[in-house]
Order: structure tokens, then C-alpha cells, then sequence
């Protein structure tokens, strides 16, 4: 006889595997076996007429240590990222505060917070450059109002890369606002009237109660913009394509222009494998904290 | 108007700050907001209804025309790339929505060995991006026949790991004992998950198809690279090619075809914000 | 229900796809559009007057973008095996093209005498950027030089003969001081997208080319060169006619077109733009020079994919010697500005009705005889990447000229140590 337990065990692995094998199999196919194909190609060289790609094991990834212009567009990320996250997630919190109070033209303030979220970057690179255009771009013509100098936005290095940060700010705040409005609906109003009869100000209650209550809406968040912030290039290809002199230049960009504007695989294999290493420290540090808070429910 | 807003009836009394002086200007400030948050999208509506020489001058009384939209429209075939777009965000959301919910169902609420790992395996994958493999996932899409095809651009987005996590968490909380009941009367394993799990999940389902349609509709990278022709161009890709800075660019041509490519989604955003909004709340994603 | 309009929504996708007519030989021509205006109609036009003469020859014409995105696109399709015979690429992709081995030279093609004349019948300056070891890989199709355009109007309020544009750097300086006001420039020349090509019209104009005719060797830290980004700069730091740091390609035709600066430097290929857009009095000039005169070659040239049937290779032929025949040579020309690319197009009625009513349109040809063959060498986008990126560190004042193009020289040598 066979034991039934074992036959139920047994019949839930097959279902198991069975239901995650279609999301398996794409998942190899476009995650798992492309990361290890990534990780060989970045070990040979880049094949031209008279020398055929070779073994060369981490000789890319010396080339790169080597190369300045890797080491600033990494520095260029790391800005991208401190200016970004914070930035969005601090506006993200306060236009959520905003638009949970009781304001006049609420809806109207929600809807204008959120549509960039619903704009292709595309479209955003369009829209800001006729903003940053010197001349007759919008900023200057406000700027000349108030009788400053002319800025060409995206044409200088010390400007081209906040400009770029401006735009996906505004594009990123309005998505995270829903978030943060979403655990503000969940706080109950008790809290509210307690801090009242306590005789606590609207900024005590804030900054004591409100905020700590979204600590796991900031986590989310917080991971999200991390992503975001190597993810959203689309509109480096209007804005600046990196320039000038790389003063915008990107990660992935920088992926994109070697691959496929200068069809170098191997040095953008080693670039992305290097990416993939540090989003992977991310993803471990968040996985702690996801398995604290799933302990904590 | 504050008492038509969506969201007043919810659990949490909104708090009141518009009585106090710092209320009035924190609300005041809030309008500023809106306005500098709206300012790119009504610039843009300004010059694409004006000759861009009035546009950028600013000439309030200047007359206000359609001929950029004509312009634009027959610069590049529109309606191809609105419909490569329409056809690449349905295939993608089926797909999506099929792989999810048996993955999501598997790790929700069936127990086999390896599970763990497995999962773990997949949520690697909310960091391992697609658009960060773009060099060896063109490989693999070229392997299989997919470049310069709708499916090509979508496939490597179809087993979402996101998707997958939702859809879990949203399985999870499906009461036991709908589950039970419908297995007393019968129902095999799919039936259980196509008639209790799915539809208590419906607005997960609603808030994930909407998040898919918004990032797919919008993508840039990947389908740039994997579409080589006007048959399978979608939107965002026409729109960077059309408005490439290389063109000279025309502002108000310009802007009237980057209107024409938002609107789709400007409009049905404008008509089911409040669904729109509140789907993102009721799915619980926090 | 959402399921039974997708369905069909796809059948209607794949009836769209389906072919109807089955020609006998079908091309894929990819080609870039690189200035304003709703070229790609232009071309299209042509395409389908073509197959109206040639009913057994089918021609997809696939607009791509601009030069880089278009070399990309077509490359990305040979790569997955996906068919093209023909394209219009940046005339200085040959040596990459040569060195990937995609394209074949025109010399095994052509075969009767007729061919050979027509393949003569060039303007040899369009030419130089195709010869490579001495056979002919591109021919010209949208050939431009740099001209100088200049708002009459504004000539006229400084007090300037509106029918003189400087024809020296000394003058370019004296009167773009003049023509300087408070939220108007003098000048603009445009520093992104093609920044080298503008530096080497104006390293030429210094006398010295930026790259020797083997593809392998670059003079970017010569002192003459040097000197000539000194120069550009010194437009904006020390005689402000220009705007500090960069000043963006792709809206300085329309920030001409608002009279925010009285020259700019552009591609002939804006000329038609320019000329049906502009609300003022405007001119056409050839570069100023210094040394000598000159400005280098741009634009596209055809290339004949390798990877073909012998029969698609006779009917690409065929196209592109229609498409560069004098009288489709001259409407192209009239069309965009780009130039008519044989001697023959300037003797047609069209071209010659053409430019007896607006000479400006033989400027560019008129340039010719000081023009040289645009910067080309192998590894070609990444040593022009470095070039570019010297210029505009300059420009912006990250780096002194000299420090810029010896990075740029020294990155151009390591790059090319691999083809030498």
C-alpha cells in the first residue's frame, strides 16, 4: 500500500512544478541563462578582421578599471542615484501629505502629481528639452523675467547631469506619492484624535506618528527608486545622449552605446556584469529586511 | 470639490489643515506644485496648437491652429505604431497574467520540495532587470527567430517576478475556507484557482494590469533594439526616431506628435483616475 | 471578448504583414534622415516612382533614424539574418563596414561600360570618403557640405553689407561682435550630435587635416589643430559672438529661425527648411577660411550589402543608379538642400529653374573644390566619440584644448593599434 501522505506529497510537487514551470522556463530563457552567457562573453575579446575574439579571461574587466571614462560615468551613476532617490522619495512623502489633506482642488493637485507617471520617458525628454533649450527654452525665458543670464542647461557638465535628475524626479515622485497615500489611508483616524486630546502640533504627529507608521511604505519605495535609478535612461536619448564630453553618461547607457553604437559585446558584458553585482548586494541587503518584516506580521 | 475626491470616504479622516495660516499656505504651496508638475504637459499643449514661432515667443494672442498635428501625423505611420503598441501591451499582459497566476498560485498555496529555493531564484530576478541583459538577451532573441517581432519585445517581460510576488501575496490572503468549500464540491486544482483564487484576487489583477500597461506602453530601451521596422515599432520607438535631434527639431511639431502618442493614456487616465488610483490602493501593494 | 479582439487584431496584423503582390525580386533598403522637414515622404516617393518603372523589382524602404541609429539598425538586421541588399549610410562607415566585412564593392557589380561611366559621373570630392584600397564602396546619395547661414535682416541693423558674409576668421570675429546684442549671438556653431565635423571645417580652414587617407592615423594634438579648438573657443571666452558651452544640433535651426543668433554654421541639407521656414531676409555663404578655404564632406553614401543573390545585387544597382540619375539627383536637391550629386543634376531644367530663381542652392557645390573627405578611420564612432568629447570638454572649459585632443589622440592611437 502506499502511504497516502506521501502520495499527496508527492502529487503537490508535480502540481508545483508543474504550475511554475511555464514562468521557469521564461525566466531561463530571459534571466537566468542570459546572466550566464553575460558573464562568458564579458571573459573573451572583441573579435576584428585580423585578430579573431579570444579567451582573455578578466582582461575586459582590467581595461575597464583602466578606462576614466568608466570610473565617471560611475561616479555620473552614483550622483544620479543620490540626487534622485532622496529627492523623489522626500517629494514623493510630501505631495502624499499634501494631497491626503484637505486642500482645495484636491483631485486637480492628486492628477497633476501623478501624469508624468503615465508619460513615456521619451515623451518627458521631449517635453523638458524645449525647457532647457538656451535661448527660447522655457527656463530662460522665466529666468529672463527675472532678469538672470541665459543657462544652457544641457549643454555643460556641471548642469547636464541635474538636469537629467530633474526629469526623472518629476517623472518618479508622483508613482511613489500613490504608494505613501495608500499606507496613509490605513492609518486609523483614532491616532489622529489621540494625538489631538494629547494636545500634540500637526508636525509632532507627523513626525512621530506618520512617518515611523511608513517606514515599510519607504523601504518599497526606497528599493524602487534604487532600481529606477539604473533603469531610467530613456531620456538621455533626447536629452544629451551622455554628453557632453560623458558629463550624463550613464551605466546603462553606457551598456547600450558599447554593444550596440560601437558593437564592443565584451566590454558591455563586463559593465553589465559589474551592475549586476551591486544590484545583487542591494537585493540581499533588502531581502534581510523584507524576512524581518514578513517575521514581524 | 474636496467632497467629490476620491478618496474622502476612506477610512482615514483626511486631516484638516486648511483652517490654520500655515494650513493655507501649505495648501497654497501644493497648488505651486501642481502647476510647475503640470507645466511641461501644458507647455506642450501650447505649442503644438501655435506656430512654433509664436510658441516659443510666447505671443498669447497669436492664433491657435491644427495644421502640426497634420504635419506630424503624416510624418510617420501613427497608426501602425499605435497599434504595434496596443498589440504589444495585450500580448504581454496575457502572457503576464497566465505565467503569473500559476507561479503565484504554486508558491502561494501549494507545498513541494525546493519551493524555498526556487522562490528565492525568482525574486532575484526583480533585480537582475531585463534592461540590463539587453546584450545577451538580444542573442537569445535572435536564437529564437523573436527580433523584429511584437513577441520579442515582450517575452523577456512575460514571467515577471514582480507579477509573481503579487500575486502570491494576493493568493495568500484568499480565506481557506473558499477553498475547501469549492474542493468539497469537487473542483480540481485549476478549478479551485480559476474559480475562487482568481477572482478574489481581481483587484490585484486590475492594479497589475494597469502598472503592465503604463510600463510597457511606455518602454524605450528594449524595444528599440530588438525592432527593426515599422511593422513592429511601437509608439515610444516612432516617437524618438520621429523627434530625433538630428531632425532640427520643430518644437511644435514635436509637441503635437508627442501629444498624439500620450494621449491614449492621458485620456484613459483622466476617465479612470479614480479606479486608476484606487486600484493601486485596494491591490494592497506596499 | 478582450481575447476575441486581440485575435483579431493579430489576424488583421498578419494579413498586414503578408505581401500582396509577389514581385520577382524584393531589396531592404535602410536609410537615415539627419535634417528637418518630412524627408522621409521624399524618399519614399522616389522609391515608389522607381517601382513603377521597375514593376519586378519590390523595395522596402525602412527610415531608421539618423546616421548612427540607422548603420545600427541595418547591422542589428544582417546580424539576425534578416534581409537588406542595400543602405544609406554615414559615408564614413565605410572602413567599419569594410573591417565587419558587410559590404561589397561597387567595382564587382558593375559590368558594362554604361556602369562604369555612370560610377565616374561623381563629383570626386563625393567620392574620396567611399575609395578605400582602391576600389569604390559607397556611392553619394544626400552629400552635404557645411555653409554659413546668415539673417540678412540682422546684417542690415548692424550697420553690415547684408550681401557680404565674412570670408575670413578676422572678419567672422569683427562682425559677429557687431551683430552681437544683448539676447541675440553673432554666431553659432553647433557643438553636439556632429561636433568633429564642424572642428574639422574649421582644422581645415587652419590648414590642417585631422586624419591622414589610411583610416589609421589621426593628427587630433598637432599644434594647428590645437590652435583650431583654441580658436572655437575663444568665440564664446574671449569675443563672446557665442554662447558659453555647448550649443545643442538639433534646435539650432530653429533658434536661427527666431533670430537668437545672426550666423550659424549647418549642414546644406537644412537649406529647404530654412528657406521655407525663415520669416526674414536670409543668406548662404560658403565657410569663412584662414589658411585656405574648406569644409569637409557629410552625409550619405549607398552601400551594397554582401550577403545577396547576384540578381538582388543587379536590381539594387539599378535603384541606386536611379536613384542618383541627374533628373532624381535634382528633385532630391530641390527637395532638401542636399547637394545634386553629379554634374549632370546641375544641368537639368529643374535645377537649373531652381537655382537661377534661388542661387543659394549652389553654394554648397560652389564649396566643393575646397572640400575634403570627412573624418573617417576605422574603429570610426569611438575615435570621433573621443574627438567629440575633447571638443565639447573644451568648449565647456572642463579641460584646456591642448590637455582635450591629447586624451583624444592618445585614446585614437590605442583604439587603433588593433587595425594597424
Amino acid at each position: 500500500m502506499i502511504d497516502p501522505y506521501q502520495s499527496h506529497k508527492r502529487r503537490q510537487t508535480i502540481y508545483g512544478w508543474l504550475l511554475l514551470s511555464p514562468a521557469l522556463i521564461m525566466l531561463t530563457a530571459f534571466a537566468f541563462y542570459p546572466t550566464i552567457a553575460t558573464v562568458w562573453t564579458s571573459l573573451f575579446s572583441r573579435g576584428t578582421r585580423k585578430r579573431p575574439s579570444e579567451f582573455v579571461g578578466l582582461e575586459n574587466y582590467r581595461s575597464l578599471f583602466e578606462d576614466p571614462t568608466f570610473w565617471l560615468v560611475v561616479e555620473n551613476n552614483l550622483w544620479y542615484a543620490g540626487v534622485t532617490i532622496p529627492a523623489s522619495i522626500i517629494i514623493a512623502l510630501v505631495m502624499a501629505l499634501w494631497a491626503n489633506g484637505k486642500i482645495p482642488a484636491r483631485s486637480f493637485v492628486r492628477s497633476a502629481y501623478f501624469t508624468p507617471t503615465v508619460l513615456p520617458m521619451i515623451a518627458a525628454g521631449n517635453l523638458w528639452l524645449f525647457f532647457y533649450t538656451p535661448g527660447f527654452g522655457v527656463l530662460d525665458q522665466i529666468g529672463g523675467l527675472f532678469g538672470l543670464p541665459s543657462v544652457n542647461w544641457l549643454g555643460q557638465p556641471d548642469t547636464a547631469l541635474w538636469a537629467v535628475c530633474a526629469v526623472t524626479v518629476w517623472k518618479e515622485a508622483g508613482f511613489f506619492m500613490i504608494f505613501y497615500l495608500a499606507a496613509l489611508q490605513t492609518i486609523p483616524p483614532d491616532l489622529k484624535e489621540a494625538a489631538d486630546i494629547e494636545g500634540a502640533s500637526r508636525w509632532t504627529y507627523t513626525w512621530r506618528v506618520v512617518l515611523p507608521l511608513l517606514m515599510p511604505t519607504t523601504l518599497f519605495v526606497l528599493v524602487n527608486a534604487m532600481i529606477n535609478s539604473v533603469k531610467l535612461i530613456d531620456h538621455l536619448f533626447i536629452l544629451t545622449k551622455g554628453g557632453p564630453s560623458d558629463a550624463s553618461m550613464l551605466l546603462l547607457y553606457y551598456i547600450w552605446e558599447n554593444a550596440f553604437a560601437f558593437f564592443d559585446a565584451p566590454i558591455a558584458a563586463a559593465t553589465t556584469i559589474l551592475v549586476l553585482i551591486v544590484l545583487s548586494l542591494v537585493a540581499a541587503v533588502q531581502f534581510r529586511f523584507i524576512d524581518r518584516r514578513t517575521h514581524y506580521r | 470639490m474636496t467632497q467629490s475626491a476620491p478618496m474622502t470616504q476612506s477610512a482615514a479622516a483626511p486631516q484638516s489643515i486648511a483652517m490654520t495660516l500655515s494650513g493655507r499656505i501649505e495648501a497654497l504651496l501644493a497648488l505651486i506644485l501642481a502647476v510647475v508638475w503640470t507645466s511641461p504637459l501644458l507647455f506642450a499643449i501650447w505649442a503644438a496648437f501655435h506656430a512654433s514661432t509664436d510658441a516659443v515667443n510666447f505671443n498669447l494672442t497669436s492664433p491657435w491652429i491644427l495644421t502640426n498635428f497634420a504635419t506630424a501625423w503624416a510624418g510617420a505611420p501613427w497608426l501602425l505604431y499605435f497599434f504595434n503598441s496596443f498589440l504589444l501591451v495585450t500580448s504581454v499582459l496575457i502572457g503576464q497574467f497566465i505565467l503569473t497566476t500559476l507561479a503565484g498560485f504554486a508558491f502561494a498555496q501549494i507545498e513541494f520540495r525546493g519551493k524555498d529555493i526556487v522562490f528565492l531564484l525568482v525574486l532575484m530576478q526583480l533585480f537582475i532587470l531585463p534592461e540590463v541583459l539587453i546584450v545577451e538577451n538580444y542573442a537569445v532573441a535572435a536564437r529564437l527567430g523573436l527580433l523584429d517581432s511584437i513577441l520579442g519585445i515582450g517575452a523577456p517581460y512575460m514571467a515577471s517576478a514582480f507579477g509573481i510576488f503579487l500575486m502570491r501575496q494576493a493568493f495568500k490572503s484568499v480565506p481557506k475556507e473558499l477553498d475547501e468549500a469549492a474542493r468539497i464540491e469537487g473542483c480540481s486544482l485549476l478549478g479551485v484557482l480559476w474559480r475562487v483564487y482568481v477572482p478574489a484576487a481581481r483587484p490585484t489583477y486590475l492594479a497589475y494590469a494597469l502598472v503592465s500597461v503604463a510600463t510597457h506602453w511606455n518602454n524605450f530601451l528594449w524595444p528599440l533594439i530588438v525592432t527593426n521596422s515599422d511593422e513592429t515599432r511601437p509608439l515610444t520607438v516612432g516617437l524618438s526616431i520621429f523627434g530625433a535631434p538630428e531632425n532640427g527639431v520643430d518644437i511644435s511639431i514635436i509637441s503635437a506628435a508627442t501629444l498624439m502618442v500620450i494621449a491614449p493614456l492621458l485620456i484613459m487616465f483622466v476617465l479612470f483616475q479614480r479606479q486608476f488610483v484606487q486600484a493601486f490602493l485596494r491591490a494592497g501593494i506596499k | 471578448m478582450l481575447r476575441n479582439i486581440t485575435a483579431g487584431l493579430m489576424l488583421g496584423a498578419s494579413a498586414l504583414l503578408v505581401n500582396p503582390a509577389q514581385a520577382e525580386t524584393e531589396l531592404t533598403m535602410y536609410y537615415p534622415i539627419a535634417v528637418g522637414g518630412p524627408l522621409t515622404q521624399v524618399v519614399d516617393g522616389i522609391v515608389a516612382d522607381f517601382m513603377a518603372e521597375n514593376p519586378d523589382v519590390k523595395v522596402n524602404a525602412i527610415y531608421a533614424g539618423n546616421y548612427d541609429d540607422t548603420r545600427i539598425k541595418a547591422l542589428a538586421a544582417l546580424n539576425s539574418g534578416e534581409p537588406a541588399q542595400l543602405s544609406v549610410m554615414f559615408s564614413i562607415d565605410a572602413y567599419d563596414l569594410i573591417e565587419q566585412d558587410l559590404i561589397m564593392p561597387f567595382d564587382d557589380v558593375v559590368k558594362t561600360d554604361e556602369d562604369r561611366a555612370w560610377l565616374d559621373s561623381f563629383y570626386p570630392a563625393l567620392m574620396a570618403n567611399g575609395k578605400i584600397e582602391g576600389k569604390t564602396w559607397g556611392v553619394p546619395f544626400q552629400r552635404s557640405t557645411i555653409v554659413a547661414y546668415y539673417n540678412k535682416d540682422m546684417f542690415r541693423d548692424a550697420g553690415l553689407d547684408p550681401e557680404k558674409a565674412p570670408t575670413n576668421w578676422e572678419e567672422l570675429v569683427a562682425m559677429g561682435q557687431k551683430l552681437t546684442r544683448d539676447d541675440t549671438y553673432g554666431l553659432m556653431i553647433p557643438s553636439t550630435g556632429y561636433p568633429y565635423w564642424m572642428f574639422q571645417a574649421l582644422a581645415i580652414q587652419n590648414g590642417k587635416e585631422l586624419m591622414a587617407n589610411d583610416g589609421l592615423t589621426t593628427y587630433f594634438n598637432d599644434p594647428a589643430v590645437v590652435d583650431t579648438l583654441a580658436f572655437w573657443k575663444s568665440l564664446s571666452s574671449e569675443h563672446g559672438i557665442m554662447p558659453e558651452g555647448t550649443v545643442e544640433w538639433g534646435t539650432l535651426r530653429q533658434a536661427f529661425l527666431e533670430g537668437k543668433t545672426a550666423m550659424m554654421w549647418h549642414s546644406t541639407g537644412n537649406l529647404t527648411a530654412v528657406k521655407d521656414n525663415a520669416a526674414f531676409d536670409f543668406g548662404v555663404a560658403m565657410l569663412p577660411g584662414n589658411v585656405r578655404l574648406g569644409s569637409p564632406t557629410g552625409g550619405g553614401n549607398f552601400y551594397l550589402f554582401k550577403d545577396s543573390t547576384p540578381e538582388e545585387q543587379e536590381a539594387a544597382l539599378k535603384l541606386i543608379k536611379f536613384m542618383t540619375s541627374p533628373e532624381q539627383a535634382a528633385k532630391w536637391s530641390i527637395r532638401t538642400g542636399y547637394m545634386g550629386v553629379t554634374p549632370a543634376a546641375y544641368e537639368t531644367d529643374d535645377l537649373q529653374a531652381y537655382t537661377a530663381e534661388f542661387p543659394p542652392a549652389l553654394v554648397a557645390r560652389d564649396q566643393l573644390q575646397h572640400a575634403v573627405a570627412e573624418f573617417s578611420t576605422f574603429e570610426t564612432a569611438r575615435v570621433r566619440e573621443g574627438l567629440n568629447n575633447a571638443i565639447q570638454a573644451a568648449l565647456t572649459g572642463t579641460k584646456s584644448p591642448a590637455e582635450a585632443l591629447d586624451e583624444a589622440q592618445a585614446s585614437a592611437e590605442r583604439l587603433l593599434k588593433a587595425y594597424q
